[in-house]
C-alpha cells in the first residue's frame, strides 16, 4: 500500500500495540488487549489525514504510539524515513519539536494551576525557542494566531470556554513550531457550533504554518471537509482508506457505509436509498473475532469471513479496502 | 480471589521480616549493645569476652540471620538482659493484661462511635452533627496521656471514686479503658460518619426511600449494612493505633501489660525484649490488616480488581 | 456501579487557585477556623516573642517559692500567675517558652516528613511498576510498626536531643504523605496535561515538580497542618516518657511528666502544660479543617 516514501512525512508499518492483562499471584500476563493490531499507513507532507472509527477502535492508541507516549509492541514508525524507536535523547527532542499533539479534552489538557502564558510559553522558555526577543512576544503572536487576545495571557484556564481552551491547546502545540500535528478528537468535547470554528482554525493554520495533520475523530462529519484522505478503523484494524471524495462517493467497505449512514442527512442526498445501520456492540479487543474482525456485525457477511483474515486490496487508485468481497 | 489472598499473604510475611530486620539493625545504629549492657567502668578485655559470649563479634548480617533462625525455629528472642528470663516468656506473660484493656476500650469506643457517627451522618449539618464533629475534633487534639492524668486527678484524687493505679479488679480497668477508648473514639466516629455518608449518597438508598420504605428500615437494612464495610477495614487497621495507645495508657496507669513492658525495656536498653515486642506488635498489625483486607474483599467484590 | 466509575475518572479541580485574600475572607465565614487561627497566632506570638512576653526566666529557680499554686487558686500569688514548679520556676514562663520548642519540633518534623513522603509518593505514583512496589512496601513496613515503639527505640539509640527528636519524628512520620501523594500522582499522570508535558519534551523532574506537584499541594497543605498537631503531641509524648527533650529545656511533655509526680497534691502542674498541648493541637486541627473547606469544598466535613 505504500508506494513511495519520499513524499511521506510519517510512515507506519505493521504497528501493533497490545496491553498485557496480568492476573494471578505473580501477576503473570495471561492475555492482551489488542488495541492496535497490525496497521500500516503513510502521511504525505502537507496532507491532512483523517482517522475515523467508533470509540475503542484503537485510534487514540495510534496517536499515543506516534507521540511515543506508549511503547509499541511491534512494527515501526518512520518519521522522514527514520525509525523513531531508535531516537536518542537529542533526536527525540528534535522529533518532539516537529510532531505535536492536540488533546481531546480541553478541560483536562490544560494545567489548572498555570497561567495561559506559562501553558503556551513554558516550552519556548525551556527549550530556548524564541530568537532575539522575549518569550512573551512569541506567546502574544501565538495567541493572535489562534484567535485569542494578549489580555488573556495572565488568566487561568478555568476562565475560558471549551472552544477557547482548545485554542490555547493549539497555541501550545504551535509553540514548538511543529511540522506535523496529531489531533486526537480535537472537537469531540465541544459544542457543535464551536466545532466548525476550531476545524476552520486548524485549516487556516495549516496553510499559515505549512503543517501536516493527522486528525482523529469518531464522527465522519468532523473530518469530512478538512481531510485529504481518510482511514477507517475498526477494532484495531484499518478497514478502508481512500481520498476524501472516494470514501464519500464510493464507500467500499460495509463498515464505512454504515458509518456514512449514521451521519444525519439533513438536506443532503445520501448514496443509496437503503438506510443501513449495524447492530450490536464492538466485540472485545481481548478476544477479537476470527477472520475478518468485522464479520460479527457485518451485513454482507458470508462463510469465508469468519475463517480468513482479509488483506488490503487496492480497488481503484489510492483506494484500499480490507474486505473479502474484493479478494482477487 | 485465591491469588489475591496468596499475594497479600506473601506481602504480609515480607513486611514482618522487614520489620524484624529494621528493629534488629536499629540496635547497631549508634554503638554496640555491649557498651549499653556493661557498666561504664568495664575493662576492654571484659567487653571482648562479653561480646564473644553473646556472639556480638560476628558481622551484623550473620547475627541477624542467626537471630531469625532462632526466632523462627524455637521462638527464641534471647534472654532479657535485665531479668535473664527468655524474652518471649516475658511478652506472653503480659499479653492477657493488654488484651483485656484493648477489648474493653474497643467495645467502649465503638459503642459510642457507631451511634454518634450514624446520627451525625443522617442528621447532616444539624446542631447534633456539628456538636459531634466538633467533639471529634476536640478528641483528636487531646493528648491521650494527659486525658488519662486528668481522669486520675478528677476521679481518683478529687472525687476518690476510682483507684489510681493497679490491676487487681474490674474497677481498676475503668479509667484505663476509658482513656484508651477515648483515643479511638474520634477516629472511629469520623469513619462511621464518612462511610455512612458515602452510602447515603448511593442510588439504592434513594430508591429505597422512593419506594416509600420507613426511614428506619432504610437506615438499618440498607445503609448501615453497607456502611459497615469501611468499619471492618478500620478495625483491622486500628490495631496499630490501638497498640500505640495501649503503650501510653499502660504507662500512665501503671497497667502491667505489653506497652508498659515495652517502655521499660526501651528505657533500660533491654533489647531482646524490645525486639520480641516489636515483632509481636508487627505481627498483630500485619495480620489485622490482612484479615481486614480479605474480609473486605469478600464483602465487596469490587476491591479485588485493584 | 456505573455512576461510580464515572465519578472516579481522573478529575482535576478546575477551581481558581485561592488567593490569600480569598482564604482570609472565607476563614472569616468559618468561625471555628477563626478560632483555630486565633490560637495559632497566639502560639506564634508566644514562640517568637517568648523572651519579651514571659514574666520570668524559664530556667530561674527559686526554692523559696516552689510549688506555688496558680493565682486563681487559694494560696496563689499574683506574681506567678500559673504558679511554680518543684524547684520554683515560673510555670507560665515555661509554658510560653515551651511553645517555641513545640512549634520548632512540629514544623521541622513535618517538613522532613513532607520532603521524604512527597518525593517518594511522586516517584511511586509516576513510575509505577517495581518502583511503586518497592516504595509501597516501605510504606507498609513503616505502617506496621506501632509508631511510638519505633520512635522510642530510635531515640533510645541515637540519644534524646532536640535535633534527634525532630529526626526521629520526621523519619517515622512520612508514610502518610507518600500514600496521599502516590494516589494523587497516579490519578494525575494519566491526565492529558501531563501527557502533553511529555510531548513537549519536558524532563521528568519538571513534569513532577511543575505540573503534578502544584496540583497535589492543596492536599499536602491540609495533611501537613494536621500532621504538625500530631507531631507536637508526639514530641510531648516522647518527652513525657523521658525519651524526648531533656531537662531543663521547657518542653510541655516533660513538664507534664514532672508534674505527674505531684498529681496527688499539686494537680495543676500536670494539668496546665497538658492543656497547652491540647489547645495548640486543637487550634491547628481547626485551622486544618478550615483550610480543607477552602481549598477543597467537595471534601467538606466528610
Amino acid at each position: 500500500m505504500i508506494q513511495n516514501y519520499t513524499d511521506s512525512i510519517l510512515a507506519v508499518r505493521g504497528l501493533k500495540k497490545y496491553f498485557p492483562i496480568k492476573t494471578g499471584v505473580l501477576k503473570k500476563t495471561t492475555g492482551f488487549v489488542r488495541a492496535v493490531d497490525d496497521i500500516s499507513f503513510i502521511l504525505r507532507r502537507g496532507e491532512t489525514l483523517g482517522v475515523v472509527g467508533e470509540s475503542g477502535c484503537g485510534k487514540s492508541t495510534v496517536a499515543r504510539c506516534l507521540m511515543k507516549l506508549y511503547d509499541i509492541t511491534e512494527g515501526a514508525i518512520y518519521f522522514n524515513g527514520k525509525n523513531i524507536a531508535n531516537f536518542n535523547d537529542s533526536k527525540l527532542l528534535e522529533y518532539r519539536m516537529m510532531v505535536q499533539m492536540i488533546f481531546q479534552d480541553p478541560y483536562a489538557s490544560l494545567n489548572p494551576r498555570m497561567r495561559v502564558k506559562d501553558i503556551i510559553g513554558e516550552a519556548i522558555r525551556v527549550h530556548g525557542l524564541s530568537k532575539n526577543r522575549s518569550w512573551k512576544e512569541d506567546v502574544k503572536d501565538l495567541l493572535n494566531n489562534v484567535g485569542l487576545r494578549e489580555s488573556h495571557m495572565a488568566r487561568y484556564p478555568h476562565e475560558f470556554s471549551g472552544g477557547q481552551r482548545q485554542r490555547i491547546g493549539i497555541a501550545r502545540a504551535l509553540a514548538m513550531k511543529p511540522k506535523l500535528i496529531i489531533a486526537d478528537e480535537p472537537v469531540s468535547a465541544l459544542d457543535v457550533s464551536i466545532q466548525a470554528q476550531i476545524i476552520n482554525l486548524l485549516d487556516r493554520l495549516k496553510a499559515d504554518f505549512g503543517l501536516s495533520y493527522l486528525i482523529i475523530a469518531h464522527d465522519l462529519a468532523v473530518v469530512e471537509h478538512i481531510s485529504d484522505r481518510i482511514i477507517v478503523m475498526y477494532l484495531g484494524n484499518i478497514m478502508e482508506t481512500a481520498s476524501d471524495k472516494d470514501l464519500y462517493n464510493q464507500p467500499a467497505h460495509p463498515y464505512t457505509r454504515a458509518l456514512l449512514n449514521a451521519i444525519p442527512d439533513v438536506g443532503k442526498k445520501q448514496k443509496g436509498n437503503r438506510r443501513m445501520l449495524i447492530k450490536g456492540d464492538v466485540p472485545s479487543p481481548i478476544n477479537p473475532p476470527s477472520g475478518c474482525c468485522f464479520h460479527t456485525r457485518c451485513p454482507d457477511m458470508f462463510s469465508l469471513c469468519s475463517r480468513e483474515k482479509p488483506k488490503m486490496v487496492e480497488i481503484s487508485k489510492n483506494h484500499w479496502v480490507s474486505c473479502l468481497k474484493y479478494k482477487r | 480471589m485465591k491469588a489475591y489472598i496468596i499475594r497479600r499473604l506473601f506481602q504480609a510475611i515480607a513486611v514482618c521480616l522487614a520489620i524484624s530486620m529494621i528493629s534488629f539493625f536499629l540496635l547497631f545504629l549508634n554503638s554496640d549493645p555491649a557498651l549499653l549492657l556493661l557498666p561504664p567502668e568495664a575493662e576492654i578485655e571484659d567487653i571482648e569476652i562479653f561480646k564473644k559470649s553473646m556472639g556480638l563479634d560476628r558481622p551484623v548480617l550473620i547475627q541477624y540471620l542467626s537471630f531469625l533462625k532462632k526466632v523462627l525455629l524455637h521462638g527464641d528472642f534471647g534472654n532479657s538482659f535485665v531479668s535473664k528470663i527468655p524474652a518471649l516468656d516475658l511478652v506472653i506473660e503480659r499479653i492477657p493484661a493488654t488484651l483485656k484493656l484493648s477489648l474493653l476500650a474497643v467495645l467502649l469506643a465503638n459503642a459510642l462511635a457507631i451511634p454518634m457517627g450514624m446520627i451525625s451522618a443522617v442528621k447532616r449539618y444539624t446542631l447534633a452533627d456539628n456538636l459531634i464533629t466538633f467533639l471529634a475534633l476536640v478528641g483528636q487534639a487531646m493528648p491521650l496521656y494527659w486525658f488519662g492524668i486528668m481522669l486520675i486527678i478528677i476521679f481518683g484524687v478529687f472525687l476518690g471514686w476510682l483507684p489510681i493505679s493497679g490491676s487487681d479488679s474490674f474497677v481498676h480497668m475503668i479509667m484505663p479503658s476509658i482513656t484508651l477508648g477515648a483515643w479511638l473514639l474520634p477516629v472511629n466516629m469520623r469513619l462511621v460518619r464518612s462511610g455512612m455518608l458515602d452510602v447515603l449518597n448511593q442510588d439504592y438508598i434513594r430508591t429505597a426511600r422512593a419506594k416509600g420504605l420507613f426511614e428506619k428500615t432504610v437506615m438499618i437494612k440498607h445503609a448501615f449494612k453497607n456502611a459497615m464495610i469501611p468499619m471492618v477495614t478500620v478495625t483491622g487497621m486500628q490495631l496499630s493505633l490501638l497498640l500505640g495507645g495501649a503503650v501510653v495508657t499502660e504507662t500512665v496507669f501503671a497497667w502491667p501489660g505489653l506497652g508498659r513492658l515495652a517502655v521499660e525495656s526501651i528505657r533500660m536498653g533491654d533489647y531482646p525484649v524490645v525486639q520480641a515486642i516489636v515483632v509481636f506488635f508487627a505481627l498483630c498489625v500485619v495480620i489485622g490488616n490482612l484479615l481486614a483486607d480479605i474480609l473486605t474483599a469478600f464483602i465487596d467484590p469490587r476491591i479485588r480488581l485493584e | 456501579m456505573s455512576s461510580e466509575t464515572i465519578m472516579t475518572v481522573p478529575h482535576v479541580n478546575q477551581k481558581k487557585p485561592s488567593s490569600l485574600f480569598n482564604i482570609l475572607r472565607k476563614m472569616w465565614d468559618l468561625k471555628l477556623g477563626m478560632m483555630g487561627g486565633v490560637i495559632i497566632v497566639g502560639m506564634l506570638i508566644c514562640a517568637v516573642g517568648a523572651h519579651l512576653i514571659a514574666p520570668f526566666d524559664p530556667y530561674e529557680q527559686d526554692i523559696m517559692e516552689r510549688l506555688l499554686p496558680p493565682s486563681f487558686l487559694e494560696g496563689g500569688s499574683a506574681k506567678h500567675l500559673l504558679g511554680t514548679d518543684s524547684v520554683g520556676r515560673d510555670t507560665l514562663s515555661r509554658i510560653i517558652y515551651g511553645t517555641r520548642i513545640s512549634l520548632i519540633v512540629g514544623i521541622s518534623a513535618v517538613l522532613i516528613q513532607v520532603v521524604i513522603g512527597v518525593f517518594l509518593g511522586l516517584f511511586a505514583g509516576y513510575y509505577g511498576g517495581k518502583t511503586d512496589s518497592a516504595i509501597s512496601f516501605m510504606v507498609n513496613v513503616m505502617m506496621g510498626f506501632p509508631f511510638i515503639l519505633l520512635a522510642m527505640s530510635l531515640v533510645a539509640v541515637i540519644g534524646p536531643s532536640l535535633q534527634n527528636i525532630i529526626f526521629a519524628l520526621g523519619i517515622t512520620g512520612w508514610p502518610v504523605f507518600t500514600r496521599v501523594t502516590r494516589v494523587e500522582t497516579i490519578k494525575l499522570k494519566e491526565c492529558e496535561f501531563v501527557l502533553c508535558a511529555k510531548t513537549l519534551a519536558f524532563s521528568t523532574m519538571r513534569i513532577l515538580l511543575k505540573h503534578i506537584l502544584p496540583n497535589i499541594l492543596p492536599s499536602i497543605l491540609v495533611l501537613g497542618t494536621v500532621e504538625i498537631a500530631r507531631a507536637i503531641i508526639r514530641e510531648s509524648l516522647l518527652s513525657f516518657l523521658g525519651l524526648g527533650i531533656q531537662p531543663p529545656t521547657p518542653s510541655w511533655g516533660m513538664m507534664l511528666a514532672e508534674g505527674r509526680d505531684y498529681m496527688l497534691s499539686e494537680w495543676w502542674l500536670a494539668a496546665l502544660p497538658g492543656f497547652a498541648i491540647f489547645l495548640s493541637a486543637l487550634g491547628i486541627n481547626l485551622l486544618g479543617d478550615a483550610i480543607r473547606d477552602i481549598v477543597d469544598p467537595h471534601m467538606r466535613k466528610s
